[in-house]
């Protein structure tokens, strides 16, 4: 109980995550329609990632992983939780 | 006839390998959603005749947009599916795999851009993919042929799957599966990486895109200027007219030479179909065709479009469209039947709505632009920018107060960057070729339908008649001579012709910015037209229309007023 406490308060969202920085997907708190979404780009909980580009006030967020890149909105980005590296 | 269907994802190649597969010539471009409508073609294997179908790329079977619907409602009904895969991204492409093994049909398995597993450091066994999922495994590098002739050879011996997904996680199947076939070697990046992050990031992407769009804007105007000035006039002038002249001018009836030659010589106000109706498509707006489709084929194929798409994400959200709404709104720059098709990328009905109406409004399709362009030259560069300014000002307005009028947001972004890749000059060639292709055979003979009616109608004194009964009043809010109005009607139906239509009124400068801006903007073209009610439902587009005529009208009546 108290290491999933302790797991939880280590995540952010992507939007929170430093330019350059690389960070595993946790979890993806949406419904299941963002969650289908998100599994068919190929962006799902433990999938490591780096954010190439975005600012963290606003505008697109965009993530890299395996050979892809991928932009996301800025209010569907806040529901990706991550681990930071 | 049996169906072979070509699914993958967005952006993998189907269209080439379509293309190689039935020798048939399809839109390829450097964006996912470049098929929004699904084309067929043949093939024949052994003596068999199979029709291929090009179905538009999902990343699922969930059906989220249009196309994806489209897609998940044509692979029930094919025969053998040819699932193409980009081999750079094996994990993600086969999610999609796993569940077109679930529809239980035989099935080929084409690895394609090869060639860039090389360079990514990226090693795939085919052949034990092939042994894993049981079917028959191709790699090719459709955009150059290679693997082609294999992957024919390979359809006739497409067979059901027997890999048990069972009922774990996918994921865990994925990942097994990837872990056997796949290994993957650490490398550096490449100077194209490179520059796709400079391009891409705010801080560097956006002063480059504003160099990118103007340098693309003066190149446009430059090729098409230089081709009309340089070649296309000179060789109407010396050759062309002549020539015309003295043919028609061995026959004795003067209705048939005022048709064919037009009521003088001069070949913007004339309005003979040997005359006008060849100088206006093939010499005024050929060249900036050409010129315009040459720019964006390269932001197509270079996979630039996307990049400038992300970029104005937040710009396209004052408009009530997220940033891929850019790429429906920059083809309608060029003609606006792709680029109301090409709102089929969006996925709700009301951005659907609101891109339209972008797409009307912002600006001028390319035909429309180089007759302003022709025919507000004489009175200087100032009016063309004055003219195309207002058009872009007034559609930026009404997108942002329709938006705010609609009830909904903007739904946010999501896709798939595709990586910056060398220009192929073949492919580009190509591409160019079908484009003017299509507008040559599409749009030439309407031009000169257009100029035959017109012709007729001034003839029979129907044009003075409908002038005298019906146009007085919008004619007078315009600030346009009475005799003006049939320009209106015949915009309807081409719009550079409608435009060349005010070339013998010898209206002045102010009278033609009101003129083009009002032409441009009061209702779509006839094939715009139809476009959007098979789009949107007839309702939808007769709406749209009443609205531009609306903000057209009351536009073009306040610029009267401010202009004189």
């Amino acid at each position: 109980m108290l290491n999933r406490l302790e797991e939880i308060k280590m995540l952010i969202n992507l939007t929170e995550l430093d330019e350059g920085k690389g960070a595993w997907v946790r979890e993806i708190r949406g419904g299941n329609c963002l969650n289908t979404k998100m599994e068919s780009m190929g962006i799902r909980a433990g999938k490591k990632i780096m954010k190439s580009g975005g600012l963290k006030t606003r505008g697109p967020q965009i993530v890299k992983f395996d050979n892809l890149q991928v932009a996301i909105g800025f209010g569907m980005a806040k529901h990706i939780m991550i681990e930071a590296e | 006839m049996k169906k072979i269907l070509l699914a993958g994802n967005p952006n993998v190649g189907k269209s080439a390998v379509f293309s190689r597969l039935t020798g048939t010539r399809v839109l390829i471009s450097n964006y996912p959603g470049s098929t929004v409508e699904y084309s067929q073609g043949q093939v024949d294997i052994g003596g068999i005749e199979y029709a291929v179908i090009d179905v538009p790329g999902t990343y699922s079977l969930s059906a989220e947009s249009d196309a994806e619907k489209v897609a998940t409602d044509m692979l029930g009904e094919g025969d053998i599916i040819v699932n193409v895969l980009d081999s750079t991204n094996l994990e993600r492409n086969i999610f999609l795999t796993m569940q077109l093994l679930k529809l239980r049909k035989p099935m080929v398995i084409v690895l394609n851009i090869w060639d860039d597993t090389k360079h990514l450091g990226i090693k795939i066994d085919a052949d034990k993919l092939s042994e894993i999922l049981n079917v028959p495994v191709i790699t090719t590098v459709a955009v150059i042929g290679v693997g082609i002739t294999r992957l024919k050879d390979a359809i006739p011996s497409a067979r059901v799957s027997d890999y048990d997904l069972g009922g774990d996680d996918i994921w865990k199947h994925i990942g097994s599966i990837i872990g056997s076939v796949q290994s993957i070697s650490h490398r550096h990046h490449t100077f194209l990486e490179r520059l796709s992050d400079i391009l891409i990031k705010p801080v560097t992407g956006i002063p480059i895109a504003g160099l990118i769009l103007m340098l693309s804007f003066e190149f446009t105007r430059f090729i098409g200027e230089t081709l009309i000035s340089a070649v296309l006039d000179p060789l109407y002038l010396k050759f062309y007219a002549p020539f015309v002249i003295r043919l028609v001018s061995t026959s004795d009836s003067s209705m048939l030479s005022t048709l064919l030659l037009g009521a003088d010589t001069n070949a913007m106000s004339g309005f003979g179909i040997l005359t006008t109706g060849v100088y206006i498509p093939l010499v005024v707006v050929l060249p900036y065709i050409f010129s315009f489709y040459l720019v964006l084929s390269v932001l197509e194929d270079s996979g630039y479009l996307p990049r400038l798409a992300v970029l104005l994400d937040s710009v396209m959200h004052k408009f009530g469209l997220h940033g891929y709404g850019t790429i429906p709104v920059i083809l309608g720059l060029g003609c606006k039947v792709p680029a109301i098709l090409a709102t089929r990328i969006l996925e709700k009905r009301r951005e659907k709505l609101l891109a339209t109406v972008l797409i009307l409004l912002t600006a001028p399709c390319m035909p429309q632009t180089a007759m302003i362009i022709s025919i507000l030259l004489e009175h200087g560069a100032s009016y063309i920018a004055l003219t195309l300014g207002i058009i872009i000002f007034m559609g930026l307005i009404s997108g942002y107060l329709l938006n705010k009028l609609l009830k909904g947001d903007a739904p946010e972004l999501f896709i798939e960057i595709p990586p910056i890749r060398k220009l192929r000059p073949n492919m580009l060639l190509k591409k160019m070729w079908l484009r003017m292709k299509g507008f040559v055979l599409e749009a030439i003979p309407l031009i000169m339908l257009g100029v035959l009616i017109v012709n007729i109608c001034e003839m029979s004194g129907l044009i003075g008649y409908i002038s005298a009964h019906y146009g007085r009043s919008v004619t007078w809010i315009l600030g346009l001579p009475e005799d003006a109005f049939p320009v209106i009607l015949f915009g309807f139906l081409r719009k550079d012709v409608s435009i060349s239509l005010l070339a013998p009124y010898g209206l002045n400068a102010a009278q033609l910015v009101v003129s083009c801006v009002f032409l441009t903007l009061y209702l779509p073209c006839i094939s715009t037209f139809f476009v959007i009610s098979r789009e949107l439902g007839l309702k939808s587009a007769l709406k749209i229309s009443a609205f531009t005529f609306t903000v057209s009208l009351l536009l073009g009546g306040l610029l009267n007023l401010v202009l004189s």
